[in-house]
C-alpha cells in the first residue's frame, strides 16, 4: 500500500512515514508527469493460479474438489460456529448426499402396487424444493444470507440423516421385530437432532434476533419429513 | 488484512475527492458497503421498517408510517418481503388468538391490525399437510400391528393429495369469499370489506387447531375422535364467524345467514375430509372397517349409544 502512494509523487522522500500522513498537501501540477506502476501482488498470483489449473492433471482437480467437500463434511459432523461452509459454498456435497439418500430409499417394487414408497424423483424434489422454499422464506424474513449459501448449508446438513439411512438399511438386514424398530427409531431421532442443531448453528446467526424461531421452524419441519421417510422405509 | 486495507484506501480516496469538491460536507462511514461485498444484500425498504418501528407502541403511529412508505411494485422482492414482516411473538399471538375466539373479538382488528402476513397461512398449511400424511402412515402401522395380514406401505402419495387439497382450500375459498364481499360492497356503509390478504390470514390461522386434532385422532376410540373433531370445528368456525360478522351484519338477513352457513359448511367438509382420509368416517381405515380398534376396546365402543 505504501508503494502505491509514493510512486506518483517524485517530491516525497523515500524515508518511512506513516500512511496518509502527508496526503492532504500533495498537489500534482499539470505538467508533472505522473507515472509509475501500481502493482498489487495478490492479483498476479491469482492470474498464475487461474492459468495453472488448466494445465494440472484431472486427478488434482478432482482431489481438490473432493477435499473441499470432505472438509465441509467434517464441519457438519462437528458443528462449530465457523464461516467455512458459508464462505466457499459448493453444491457437490448436497448433490452427492441427495442422490445417495434417494437411491437408498428406493424400494424394489416387484409387484408394482400403488401407494408404495417414495420414488427417486419424489425424494429429489422434496429435498431440493424444500431447501429452496426454506431459503426463500428466510430471505423474505429479512435474513442476510445468500441463496446458494443457504442451499449449501441445508444440503450438507443432510449428512447425518444419510448416515442414519445407511444404518437403518443394515439393521433391517437382520430381520424385522420390535427391537429392530427401537434401534432404528433411536438412530433416526439422534441423527435428526444432529441435523437440526448443525444447520441451526450455521443459519441462525443470519436472521434478525426476534425472528430466529420463525426461520428455524421450517428447517425443523424439513428434516422431520426426511426422517419420517427414513423411518418408515421397509425393504 | 490486505483486503481490509484495500477497502479503506478506496473509501478514503472517494472521501477526499468529495471533500475537495464540497469542503463542508458531513462524512459518515457506511458500514453496509462491507456487507454487500460478501453477501447478496437484501435491501429492506427503509431503515424504519424493523429497527425502530418495533420499539414504538402499535397504534396510529405505525399505521401512519406504513402509509408514508411508497408501495414497491409487485415485481420487486421488497413487495413480497412486506408480507413477511412479522416477529415470532406476533405469530404466536395470532395463533393464540385463533385458538380462543370470543364474540365481539374480531381477529382482524385485534390481532392482524392492518399488517397481515403470509408466513402463518403458508407454514400452517404445510404443517397440516405433512401431519396428515404422517398420522395416516402411523394409523396404518398401528393397524398392521393388530392384524399382520395387512400389507403395509408408506403411502407416500397421500402427502401430495393432502397438500393440494389444503392449499386449495386455504387460498381459493378466501378468494371466493373476498370476491363475494366486494361484490356486495354497495350494501355496506359501516365497514369496508377485508382485503384479500386479511381473509387469507384469517383462514390460514383458523386451520391451526386442526394440527393437534389430527394427532389426537390417532387414539382409536371412536366417540373421542368425534368429540375432538367437533371441538376443533366449533372453535375454528366460531373464529371465522366472529371475524366475518361485523362485515355481513350490514347486509340483508338472508344473504348474511347464507354466507355464514356456507363458510361453516365448507369448513366442516374439510374437517370431515381429513378424518375420512385418516381413520374413515365410521371408525375404520380405508382397508378394513374395524381393524383399528384393539380387541379390548371393541365391547366398550359398542356399548356407547349412537356410535
Amino acid at each position: 500500500m505504501a508503494e502505491a502512494e509514493e510512486s506518483p509523487g517524485d517530491r516525497e522522500t523515500a524515508s518511512p512515514r506513516p500512511l496518509f500522513a502527508g496526503l492532504s498537501d500533495i498537489s500534482i501540477s499539470e505538467d508533472t508527469p505522473v507515472e509509475g506502476e501500481i502493482t498489487i501482488p495478490m492479483r498476479s498470483r491469482a492470474r498464475e493460479f487461474d492459468s495453472s489449473t488448466l494445465n494440472e492433471s484431472v486427478r488434482n482437480t478432482i482431489m481438490r474438489d473432493l477435499k473441499a467437500v470432505g472438509k465441509k463434511f467434517m464441519h457438519v459432523l462437528y458443528p462449530r460456529k465457523s464461516n467455512a461452509l458459508l464462505r466457499d459454498w459448493d453444491l457437490w456435497g448436497p448433490l452427492i448426499l441427495c442422490v445417495s439418500l434417494a437411491l437408498m430409499l428406493q424400494k424394489s417394487s416387484v409387484d408394482g402396487e400403488p401407494g408404495g414408497g417414495p420414488q427417486f424423483a419424489e425424494v429429489f424434489v422434496i429435498i431440493w424444493f424444500g431447501a429452496v422454499t426454506i431459503t426463500i422464506n428466510s430471505k423474505l424474513l429479512g435474513g442476510n444470507i445468500s441463496f446458494f449459501q443457504s442451499l449449501c448449508v441445508l444440503g450438507y446438513c443432510i449428512l447425518p440423516l444419510t448416515a442414519a439411512m445407511l444404518i437403518c438399511r443394515l439393521v433391517l438386514l437382520a430381520g424385522p421385530g420390535p427391537i429392530n424398530f427401537m434401534i432404528r427409531l433411536f438412530v433416526v431421532v439422534v441423527m435428526f437432532a444432529w441435523s437440526v442443531i448443525a444447520s441451526t448453528a450455521f443459519l441462525a446467526d443470519s436472521q434478525p434476533p426476534n425472528r430466529k424461531a420463525l426461520a428455524v421452524y421450517p428447517v425443523f419441519l424439513f428434516y422431520f419429513v426426511i426422517s419420517w421417510l427414513i423411518l418408515t422405509f421397509t425393504p | 488484512m490486505a483486503a481490509a486495507e484495500e477497502l479503506a484506501f478506496h473509501e478514503f480516496e472517494e472521501a477526499t475527492n468529495l471533500l475537495t469538491e464540497t469542503p463542508d460536507a458531513v462524512t459518515t462511514i457506511r458500514s453496509d458497503q462491507l456487507a454487500s461485498r460478501e453477501h447478496v444484500s437484501v435491501v429492506v425498504g427503509s431503515s424504519v421498517s424493523y429497527g425502530a418501528e418495533e420499539l414504538q407502541e402499535e397504534g396510529d403511529k405505525t399505521a401512519l408510517l406504513q402509509e408514508e412508505k411508497p408501495q414497491p411494485g409487485f415485481w420487486t422482492f421488497d413487495y413480497y418481503q412486506s408480507f413477511f414482516d412479522v416477529d415470532t411473538a406476533q405469530v404466536l399471538d395470532r395463533i393464540k388468538g385463533s385458538l380462543l375466539p370470543r364474540p365481539g373479538h374480531n381477529f382482524v382488528q385485534h390481532h392482524l391490525r392492518n399488517r397481515p402476513d403470509l408466513y402463518g397461512p403458508f407454514w400452517i398449511c404445510a404443517t397440516l399437510a405433512f401431519v396428515l400424511a404422517v398420522t395416516g402412515n402411523l394409523t396404518l402401522v398401528l393397524a398392521q400391528r393388530q392384524d399382520p395380514s395387512i400389507h403395509y406401505s408408506p403411502q407416500f402419495h397421500k402427502v401430495t393429495v393432502a397438500g393440494i387439497t389444503i392449499y386449495c382450500y386455504a387460498w381459493l375459498v378466501p378468494l371466493a369469499l373476498w370476491g363475494f364481499l366486494r361484490w356486495r360492497q354497495g350494501m355496506r356503509e359501516h365497514m369496508g370489506p377485508y382485503s384479500f390478504l386479511q381473509t387469507v390470514c384469517v383462514y390460514g390461522y383458523s386451520l391451526f387447531i386442526f394440527i393437534p386434532t389430527v394427532v389426537l385422532w390417532l387414539i382409536p376410540v371412536q366417540w373421542l375422535q368425534w368429540l375432538f373433531g367437533a371441538l376443533a370445528l366449533t372453535l375454528s368456525a366460531a373464529g371465522l364467524v366472529f371475524t366475518l360478522w361485523p362485515v355481513v351484519q350490514e347486509d340483508t338477513r338472508p344473504v348474511a345467514t347464507a354466507l355464514l352457513s356456507t363458510v361453516v359448511l365448507l369448513h366442516a367438509l374439510l374437517a370431515l375430509g381429513c378424518k375420512e382420509s385418516l381413520v374413515g368416517m365410521w371408525g375404520g381405515t380405508i382397508l378394513s372397517p374395524d381393524v383399528l380398534l384393539p380387541a379390548h376396546v371393541m365391547p366398550m365402543v359398542t356399548m356407547w349409544p349412537g356410535s
